[in-house]
This record gives C-alpha cells, sequence and structure tokens, in this order.
C-alpha cells in the first residue's frame, strides 16, 4: 500500500493525515465520521457524494483523497454552524424539499456552491433545474428542490 | 388542530444536516464484508467451482457455495404471514444456487476483513457452467418446449375473476367493442440508498440484523423460515432509510448476512450492494402486456371491461402474481357500474426478479385500460374528460358493488379540477386543427387505487405511547418511516387525539423487532390509514390515564377535565388551568404512592379498505421529425381523503408524477432476449429523470373524508406514478394522429411508430 502525507481542513479543522492513495476523498471524509457524505453509485452518477473542494461543489467518489492536499473542504455537517441552520439548509427544510434525505446532503451542497456563485443574479427555473442536473433524486421529482434553490438565492 | 397544516417534518432538521444515520452509517470494530459471486450467464447449470484461488488470498475469512447453504427453500416476498397455506408466497428461493437464472444469479459468497479483498476473491473464484436454453420474453418462456426455469415448469400462477355482473350479459348490451394490446417496459426502483445490512449474534443463539428495509418484522420472519430459527430469536433494526420503492419490500440480503455471521462464530458481516449489483440483482417492476378490451353504448356508457394480462416476473416469484392480482382487484372502482373481467397469467424467465415496485402493477394495467377506454370515448365521438366524468364511480356506487362499506369518491370533482386546471376545452378547440412538424396535444387518464392490501392480507398496526417525565410523550410505531412522511402524519393524528402540542410528540423512528410494535411495514400506501386506528385509540387510552391521575392530583372528577395544548384544564372552561402536564407527569413517575409510567399501547386490524381515486392531465408537444415529447403542463388531481399535512402530500404527488414521466418516456431495462444479457445496469445507461428533464410538476386535491378512518385520510404514497404513461399516450395521440401502445415511448419507439403511420 503506499501512502502520502497531506493536509486538508474539513469544515473548518486542520488535519494531517496519511492517506493510502487509492483512496477517495468520500471514504476519507465518511471514515472520519462526515457521513452526510453519501454513497450512491462510486462512479460519478449521482451526487449523492458531493460536497465542497475550495468552494467547488464536486462528486468526492471519484476524487482522490491526495489531490485534497492543501485545500478546504466543506460538508453539509458543516454548514450548520452553532445549532443554526445555513441559509440553504433552512431553505430545503421550508420548501419540502426533504423526504428520503440521502440525496440531500450532497443537493444542499450542490445549492450551496451555486447560491455562492450566483448571488444577487436573477436565473430562470431552467439555469437553476441546470446547475442541478449532477444530483440524482428519485423521491421529490425536483420541483421542491428547486422551489428551495430559488428561495436561497433570494436570502 | 395539527391535522391539515404543513408542521415541520419531525426528521427534517436531521436530515439537512446530515445527522441522520443510514444502514452503512453504522460500524462496528472487526466487521467482515462480503461479496456475491454472481453468474455471467442467464441460465445454466455449476459443473464445477473452485475456490482455492480466492481462499489463498490474504484478508479472506470464507468463502461459501451454494454446497454450503441451508436446504430450506424460502420466500421473499414481503407480504405478512398467511394462516391459509395456498394464500403463502411462493418459496423458490435458497440462499445460493446451483441452477443460475439469470445474468447475476448467485452462487458464491466471499466474506473477508475489508471490501477490495472480498471483490478480488469473488473474481478469484472459478466455476464452469453447463449453459442451458433461455427464455427471456413471455412468448419464449411460455411457448411449449420452452426450457423449465423452475421444477414446476414456467407457469407461476394463473387466475381470473368477474365482478359487477355478466360479461356475456354486458357483451350482449355493448354498440362497439374494442380491442387493443399494451406493452410496459422494465423499470427499476433506483432508491439512491443501495440495498445493505448487516449482522451479528449477541448471544448464541440470537441475531441482531441491521437492514436498509421498508418492513423489518417480514425480515424477521423470513430470516426464521431460511435459517431454520425461532423468529423471537432474531431481532431486526431499521434505521433511517433512503428510499425503498418496493425494492425494500423484499427479504434481499437479510438472510445471507445472518447466515454468515452464524457460520463465523457471530462475527458482524456486512453486504453493501454496488449500484450495479443493486439495479440488476434485486428487484425490478414487472414488464407485463395488456390485452384490453371494452364495450360501450351509444350514449357513452362502458358496459364491460376485459382485461387479460401476462406478467413477466423473472427468475424467481418474489411477489409474483399478487401484483397483476392486486393491480386487477383495484381498477374495478374506477368504472364501477361496468362489469369488470380479469384475468391473468404469470411466468418465470431469465431475467432479474421483479417484485414490488411503486403502485404494484397498476401503472401497467391502468396504461391499458385508460388507453383502450380513450379509444373508446374517441370512437362514440365523445370527448375524452366528459365520457369519464360520465363513467366513473359516484358516492354510493362502491358500496353498492361490494355490499361493504360506504366510502368517499372523489373522482369526479378530480376530472373536474384537473380540467379546469389545464384549460381543456379551450386547449382542445385551439388544437383540433394542427399541421406542421410541430403539433400540440391533450391528455387525461384516471385510475382507482386501494389504501392497503385487505382482504388478500391481515392488517394489522401497532402503537405505544409513553408519557415522559417532562410531560412530552415518545410516540413508536410499527409503521416504517421511509422517507415518506409518516413519522409526521403519525405524529399530528396522536396530536389531534390527545390534546398535546406537535413539538411535544416525539417519534422514535427506527424500528426494532425486539421493541417495535407489531406492523408488517411500508407498502400498499396502507401505513396512514391502517395506523390511524391505532394511534387514535392509543392517544385516546393514553388521554384517559393522564385524566384520570389528573383526578387524583387534584379534587375534579375524570368527567371534569379535559387536556388541551398541553395542559389539564376543566371540561366546560378549557381556558382553566388545572394542572401543567409537566407537573403531572412527575408525579406519575415519583410519587411514592399513587401512579406509575402513564403508557398506552393498541394493536389493531383494519377490515376496511378505501379506494383512493386521482387522475392526471398534461399538455404536450410534440417535434415530429425529432420524435421529441415536451411536456408544457402537467397536473395530477388525487382524491385522498382528508390530506394531513400538504407539503408531504404535495411531494409524494411530485415524486410519483416524475417516476410515471420516466417510465412513461424513457425508462427501461434492457436484455438481449438471445442470451438475456443485461445491456443497461447501470444509472449511466439507465437514465432516470434529472433536473432538466422533468417540467414543473402541479398537483391539486379535492376535499373528501373517508368514513372507514378516525381521520378521514386514504392512501397517497403510491397512486400519483400510476396515470402518466397513458395520459402522455393519449396526449401523442391527439397531437398526432398517432396511438402508441408501449412505454416508454422514446425517440426510437415514436420514429418506428410515426414511420409506420406516413408522418415521416
Ligand atoms: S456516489 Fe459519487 S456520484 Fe454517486
Ligand atoms: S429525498 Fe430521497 S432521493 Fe432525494
Amino acid at each position: 500500500m503506499q501512502t502520502r502525507n497531506i493536509n486538508l481542513t474539513i469544515n473548518g479543522k486542520k488535519y494531517e493525515l496519511v492517506v493510502d492513495v487509492r483512496q477517495s476523498l468520500l471514504e476519507l471524509l465518511r471514515e472520519r465520521g462526515y457521513t452526510s457524505v453519501k454513497q450512491g453509485c462510486g462512479v460519478g452518477e449521482c451526487g449523492a457524494c458531493t460536497v465542497l473542494v475550495d468552494n467547488v461543489a464536486v462528486d468526492s467518489c471519484l476524487y482522490l483523497a491526495v489531490w485534497a492536499d492543501n485545500t478546504t473542504i466543506r460538508t453539509a455537517e458543516g454548514e450548520c454552524r452553532d445549532g443554526k441552520l445555513s441559509p440553504v439548509q433552512e431553505a430545503y427544510m421550508e420548501a419540502g424539499a426533504v423526504q428520503c434525505g440521502f440525496c440531500t446532503p450532497g443537493l444542499i451542497m450542490a445549492t450551496t456552491a451555486f447560491v455562492e456563485e450566483n448571488k444577487g443574479k436573477t436565473l430562470s427555473r431552467q439555469e437553476m433545474k441546470k446547475a442541478h442536473a449532477g444530483n440524482l433524486c428519485r423521491c421529490t421529482g425536483y420541483q421542491t428542490i428547486i422551489n428551495a434553490a430559488e428561495e436561497a438565492l433570494k436570502k | 388542530m395539527a391535522i391539515g397544516k404543513s408542521h415541520r417534518r419531525k426528521d427534517v432538521r436531521a436530515k439537512v444536516t446530515g445527522k441522520t444515520r443510514y444502514t452503512d452509517d453504522y460500524s462496528m470494530p472487526g466487521m467482515l464484508e462480503a461479496r456475491y459471486v454472481r453468474s455471467p450467464i442467464a441460465h445454466g447449470l455449476v459443473k464445477n467451482i473452485d475456490t482455492t484461488a480466492a481462499l489463498a488470498l490474504p484478508g479472506v475469512e470464507a468463502v461459501f457455495t451454494f454446497a454450503d447453504v441451508p436446504k430450506n427453500v424460502f420466500p421473499t416476498a414481503g407480504h405478512p404471514y398467511s394462516l391459509d397455506p395456498d394464500h403463502q408466497d411462493v418459496a423458490d428461493r435458497l440462499l445460493l444456487t446451483d441452477h443460475v437464472r439469470y445474468h447475476g444469479d448467485e452462487v458464491a459468497i466471499v466474506v473477508a476483513r475489508d471490501r477490495l479483498t472480498a471483490g478480488k476473491a469473488a473474481k478469484a473464484v472459478v466455476v464452469d457452467y453447463e449453459e442451458l436454453p433461455i427464455c427471456v420474453t413471455s412468448a419464449a418462456a411460455l411457448a411449449p418446449d420452452a426450457p423449465a426455469i423452475h421444477a414446476g415448469g414456467n407457469i407461476l400462477k394463473s387466475t381470473s375473476f368477474e365482478i359487477g355482473g355478466s360479461l356475456a350479459e354486458a357483451e350482449t348490451r355493448a354498440d362497439l367493442t374494442l380491442q387493443g394490446t399494451f406493452r410496459t417496459p422494465i423499470v427499476l426502483h433506483c432508491h439512491l440508498e443501495n440495498h445493505t445490512a448487516y449482522a451479528y449474534m449477541d448471544d448464541n443463539d440470537h441475531l441482531v440484523i441491521v437492514s436498509s428495509t421498508q418492513i423489518p418484522h417480514i425480515c424477521r420472519r423470513i430470516v426464521g423460515q431460511a435459517l431454520g430459527m425461532e423468529w423471537s430469536r432474531i431481532r431486526v433494526i431499521k434505521p433511517y432509510i433512503g428510499g425503498g420503492f418496493g425494492a425494500k419490500q423484499d427479504v434481499v440480503l437479510e438472510p445471507m448476512v445472518a447466515f454468515l455471521s452464524t457460520k463465523l462464530g457471530g462475527a458482524p458481516v456486512k453486504i453493501e450492494m454496488d449500484r450495479e449489483e443493486c439495479l440488476v440483482a434485486t428487484r425490478t417492476r414487472h414488464s407485463q402486456t395488456v390485452t384490453a378490451r371494452a364495450g360501450v353504448t351509444k350514449d357513452a356508457s362502458i358496459t364491460f371491461i376485459d382485461l387479460d394480462v401476462i406478467s413477466n416476473t423473472g427468475a424467481y416469484a418474489s411477489h409474483g402474481h399478487s401484483i397483476p392480482m392486486a393491480a386487477g382487484s383495484k381498477c374495478c372502482h374506477l368504472y364501477p357500474r361496468a362489469v369488470t373481467k380479469f384475468s391473468a397469467i404469470s411466468h418465470y424467465a431469465n431475467i432479474p426478479a421483479a417484485g414490488a415496485m411503486r403502485a404494484y402493477g397498476s401503472p401497467q394495467l391502468f396504461f391499458g385500460m385508460e388507453s383502450l377506454l380513450e379509444e373508446a370515448a374517441r370512437s362514440i365521438g365523445m370527448d375524452s374528460v366528459e365520457f369519464r366524468l360520465k363513467n366513473c364511480a359516484r358516492p354510493g356506487d362502491i358500496k353498492a358493488k361490494t355490499g361493504e362499506y360506504e366510502h368517499a369518491v372523489g373522482i369526479k370533482e378530480c376530472l373536474e379540477k384537473g380540467s379546469a386546471a389545464i384549460d381543456w376545452e379551450a386547449k382542445k378547440k385551439r388544437y383540433a386543427t394542427q399541421t406542421g412538424n410541430i403539433r400540440s396535444g391533450l391528455g387525461v387518464a384516471c385510475f382507482s387505487y386501494g389504501s392497503g392490501t385487505y382482504p388478500a392480507c391481515v392488517e394489522i398496526a401497532g402503537c405505544r405511547l409513553v408519557l415522559n417525565q417532562d410531560g412530552s410523550v415518545h410516540m413508536q410505531v410499527g409503521a416504517t418511516e421511509i422517507g415518506q412522511g409518516s413519522d409526521t402524519a403519525l405524529a399530528q393524528m396522536a396530536t389531534d387525539t390527545l390534546g398535546l402540542s406537535y413539538d411535544r410528540i416525539h417519534v422514535v423512528s427506527e424500528q426494532d423487532t425486539d421493541v417495535t410494535p407489531f406492523d408488517p411495514g411500508a407498502y400498499a400506501s396502507r401505513q396512514t390509514y391502517v395506523a390511524a386506528p391505532a394511534v387514535h385509540a392509543a392517544a385516546d387510552k393514553l388521554k384517559r390515564k393522564i385524566l384520570t391521575h389528573a383526578a387524583l392530583m387534584t379534587d375534579e372528577s375524570v368527567e371534569n377535565l379535559n387536556l388541551a395544548n398541553g395542559n389539564i384544564v376543566l371540561q366546560d372552561q378549557p381556558e382553566k388551568v388545572v394542572l401543567d402536564l409537566r407537573d403531572l407527569a412527575l408525579d406519575s413517575y415519583y410519587h411514592k404512592d399513587r401512579g406509575g409510567q402513564l403508557t398506552a399501547e393498541v394493536s389493531s386490524k383494519t377490515r376496511t379498505n378505501a379506494p383512493s381515486y386521482g387522475c392526471t392531465f398534461v399538455d404536450l408537444e410534440v417535434d415530429i421529425e425529432m420524435c421529441s415529447v415536451t411536456i408544457k403542463n402537467i397536473i395530477n388531481v388525487h382524491d385522498a381523503g382528508r390530506i394531513i399535512h400538504p407539503l408531504s402530500a404535495t411531494g409524494q404527488v411530485h415524486g410519483g408524477m416524475a417516476m410515471g414521466i420516466g417510465m412513461a418516456l424513457f425508462e427501461e431495462l434492457m436484455i438481449d432476449s438471445e442470451t438475456g444479457w443485461i445491456y443497461n445496469g447501470n444509472l449511466l445507461d439507465y437514465k432516470i429523470p434529472t433536473c432538466v428533464d422533468i417540467p414543473d410538476l402541479e398537483s391539486e386535491f379535492v376535499d373528501t373524508f373517508d368514513p372507514t378512518s378516525p381521520y378521514g385520510n386514504k392512501s397517497l404514497g403510491e397512486p400519483p406514478i400510476i396515470s402518466q404513461g397513458p395520459s402522455i399516450r393519449n396526449a401523442i395521440w391527439d397531437a398526432t394522429g398517432v396511438k402508441i401502445n408501449e412505454m416508454p415511448m422514446t425517440p426510437k419507439v415514436l420514429f418506428t411508430h410515426f414511420r409506420a403511420a406516413g408522418l415521416l
């Protein structure tokens, strides 16, 4: 087993780690208790594993842990601070965008990146849909998810 | 009143912060991982199996083959046990097999210290097969010389019934008789959380299984059957689950993890299916061929509907023949004044096993029925909505037909509401004369469904309520939350009956068969309907106990007291607070001479089954040259009785609509008819709708109250998926004049039909 030393920040906490070069960022995060990061396919099809790497949404199952050296990672756990939900989490809750919840943490991170990138812009629903097309949800039909994204963009 | 308000879902805060734990989020020190060895052919016999190389890999703990497993054949369908041997599910499974029946069947299993090693070792098992002839399609499986997939032959069961009068007599009353044959695809559930389970032993004769299942109590029984263990020595725990849609209304991994743990000294053993395995080696939706006939009079009365279904159940029975039969019995509620004849045959084939999937055979059946009835309406020159309004169920019809109970019947209102919402009449006129490449069309289709499985199966539910020391109440139900929002709906019911505030009811979301009240689980859209009486009775009982204790603490008699907004008040002066419930709770627990822990537990059986109704209206555009369909507007209207939680109810409808659109327009598991080879068993090639594939969805409800539920509610979980297929098909016909009698209506299929019709 080949390993490498990496430094990274996860939800504001600093880590110095020795990682197996074959390991994915998804595995690294889940092993450390960041279990909001879900595996729905492991090959980049579903988006359940979406996290932010330096504020860019990525499928952590396709992202090698070693690539995360010197980056800042954000997961759904870290978005709620001092018991206060992030505006995106709040919007998902109010919109009824959560059913089984398995896609939810990944989608919340996708919406978070989308909202941060498009703050203050007026976008069509179609544009919002495009920005979320990498995340599958089998429960909601996406209607309330796009409603949540729309509300979050206004906040 | 909590009912009717969209209170915050009980689990929503935990879900948006990623705190909810699903099966894979639990781990145990020393957990072993198991991987199946799957057959690369669709039909054959194992001639030789060599596990030497696999066992030699460092980290491999054991390899088991078909030769090592118990010889108890067991059923897997998530139905409650039946006391009638003729009604029990077909037992045709062993844990592993040497007779492989589909591409992916399970011949051996490898257990290793980590997943990577288990995967490597599974590949190192060498298996020699003798190939057998293969049948994939219904025609091949039912041919007289078809190879037998199971010892008894390929026919699983065939039955028929006639209801509402005599078919022969109704045929003579028809002025016009129509007939058509309709085909539906194999569809996959694609719940986001794959099947996963682990087991360990905490005593020599006590097994614990943690699983992503919709049916923990059924699981316990079937593991008992598979391993020959006493049912009470098995404990099944269901944490949060990432969707099921019926694929987890089947016992899939649990008997195997249990077996492995018993073989390995009780060590924890896990099977986590990867996506590709989960898609083809769990359960699918039955592909069916529906031959429909209908008779109508000149004045547009349907005299009979005759439906004949061929249902391909695949390699193993699973829910088998129950699927067409359940749909057949529920469809009779829609046009109850017509005679209905229903017959079905279910058969095996060398394809993945089909099982329960959302709406359990009804989307297939209504595709045939509502497509053919559209033809009936058009043939006699009547508007599609008017035709349905004339024939659909009215209050009193169901009682007249079954001789049993009065039910709410709101299909007429659904049709009226949907027609107004889509602006049917105006658009009909506008679309009447169209030429050119891009054409618009309007479509409608209705459905009827049930609110449980009675009288086919027992309907039993349980609820336990405990008054906590702080005056809040813990609620335990056997009904399983799988994302649909049942915990929240049941808490709202308890809130109203008890007289507490919603926030003071805490639902224990996890089911644990050692402690959870008995209930077979989440299926048949039954839970809010059949658990309602248990919740109602338990809440009533607890309230009585609380008031009795209040009487002990005060000078008032029980009759003079009531519980309102979390306080003990005077019956005739509700604003007058006699006692704070918190004080009462502390007293009941800790007073040295009186009281005790105040609890109430009720197990109840439901002997009614309320029909629910609804329809889909769609306005779409067809680009004939591109063979593409764009939905401009799609609306579902439901009669689900009283709506308990409007936001969640709407969410159920949206989710069903999106799945229904997927089934209608693009989803199909493709299998080579010669070899049984599966072409698209992954999420890239089996494409479910993404955000951009789904138009904005509209959902409406009509206001009804079913008298057989204490809270007036009927089913809603599955019905939203039933009527998209036929409504889209009818709209494409409206736009282009071409009838597409198969799903999915992909560009390829449209091309073939448009070309045959001379449009291209
Ligand atoms: S688990 Fe990463 S995209 Fe599906
Ligand atoms: S809420 Fe279940 S997959 Fe999205």
